[in-house]
């Protein structure tokens, strides 16, 4: 196969774009796609300070890579979820990462901050370990980013997580997450920072694969709790979709980003408050995060 | 040639040459989910894998609620 932009030998096939790249013309092509969304999404400039929320895997580590060599002011932050040898590898991972780059590094223990690692939330509370997990790590992505100043947090979500949280989403016809789901999250309230997707035009192939074409050394394991979640399921079914017809995960959430979802977004619909506890946001008195940090103190 | 599996990691013997394309569908994997590497090259579905060749297959597919 060959590369459709200088006819050299190729290193992967896009078959939704139908066409295909050598290494360097497909980092330029990454390079290109990451561009195209904070440009198109107005996520950031090269003045603000970006936080990118680095878990050791192939997206978040790619992603990081992208901005701090597009001249971007990223800083990394590591969430210590506490998840055994999994947490431990992909912490000296992120570690590694920021060294070899000299680009800085925050750490959160969830530990400290919860009162116990993520695999212990579940016994101390009967919640699902990944909703306790997605809660702390949304609070705690916030809370450090409003701390430390930072004008906007970064995810590494790609096409294929947001076309499978999207498809999880319309199962159930949950119209709130619908409304939310965006390349880019607005502030709403002073103490909620932006969120910004930039990776979501590429898929999972991609950026794995730019990832070990800068040679990045990412996690390859997977968190032990991720086995056997509905999202694997829906990620399946929309690779079969993609392999039968090439651009079917991509039609399918730009489609939704541009028709479907204005359609339910109700501007202002729910009332947010400060936490009584700790003064961050909650449409309730006491937020999610610190009713799940009594629930763990409770149990000891 | 040798095949390295992962989730979890193991190694499979394959014998005979074979278009990628054909190793991935005996594997039972869809091409759009895996990397195929050999050493430092990142190989296309079209690519032919031989006796002498290491192979890893590495999945792209992360999990989990994120
Ligand atoms: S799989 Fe679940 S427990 Fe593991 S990191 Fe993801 S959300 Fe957290
Ligand atoms: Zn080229
Ligand atoms: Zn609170």
């Amino acid at each position: 196969m060959k590369c459709r932009k200088c006819g050299g030998a190729a290193v992967l096939e896009l078959r939704r774009h139908n066409t295909a790249f050598c290494a360097p013309d497909f980092v330029e092509f990454f390079r290109r796609q990451v561009a195209e969304a904070v440009k198109r999404h107005r996520m950031f400039t090269r003045e603000e300070s970006v936080l990118v929320a680095v878990s050791g895997g192939k997206d978040s580590l790619a992603l990081w890579d992208v901005l701090l060599e597009g001249g971007y002011k990223a800083t990394g932050l590591y969430l210590d979820l506490g998840i055994y040898d999994y947490s431990k590898e992909s912490k000296a991972k992120c570690k590694a990462f920021a060294a070899a780059r000299e680009a800085p590094l925050l750490t959160v223990s969830v530990e400290e901050e919860v009162g116990a690692a993520i695999p212990e939330v579940h016994a101390a509370t009967r919640r699902p370990t990944c909703s306790a997990c997605g809660l702390s790590k949304r609070y705690l992505t916030n809370k450090a980013a409003l701390d430390h100043g930072f004008a906007v947090v970064a995810t590494g979500h790609n096409l294929d997580d947001e076309a499978a949280t999207l498809l999880g989403s319309v199962l159930h016809w949950q119209t709130e997450p619908l409304a939310r789901q965006s390349p880019s999250l607005g502030s709403t309230h002073p103490k909620l920072v932006r969120r910004v997707k930039p990776l979501y035009r590429l898929s999972e192939l991609e950026t794995a694969a730019y990832a070990f074409l800068r040679g990045i050394d990412y996690i390859v394991e997977e968190c032990p709790f991720a086995k056997g979640a509905t999202s694997l399921l829906h990620k399946e079914i929309l690779n079969r979709l993609e392999e039968a017809s090439p651009g079917a995960k991509h039609n399918f959430l730009y489609g939704f980003l541009e028709k479907a979802r204005p359609a339910f977004e109700r501007v202002g619909e729910v009332e947010l408050n400060e936490c009584a506890r700790c003064g961050q946001v909650t449409t309730g008195t006491l937020c999610g995060f610190c009713k799940l940090a009594d629930q763990v103190k409770r149990a000891r | 040639m040798k095949v390295v599996l992962r989730h979890p990691k193991r190694e499979v013997e394959v014998t005979g040459r074979r278009r990628v394309r054909d190793l991935l569908k005996e594997l039972g994997l869809l091409p759009g989910t895996v990397l195929v590497i050999r050493g430092t090259e990142l190989l296309t579905t079209d690519a032919i894998v031989g006796e002498d060749d290491e192979i890893e297959v590495r999945p792209v597919i992360s999990g989990g609620a994120r």
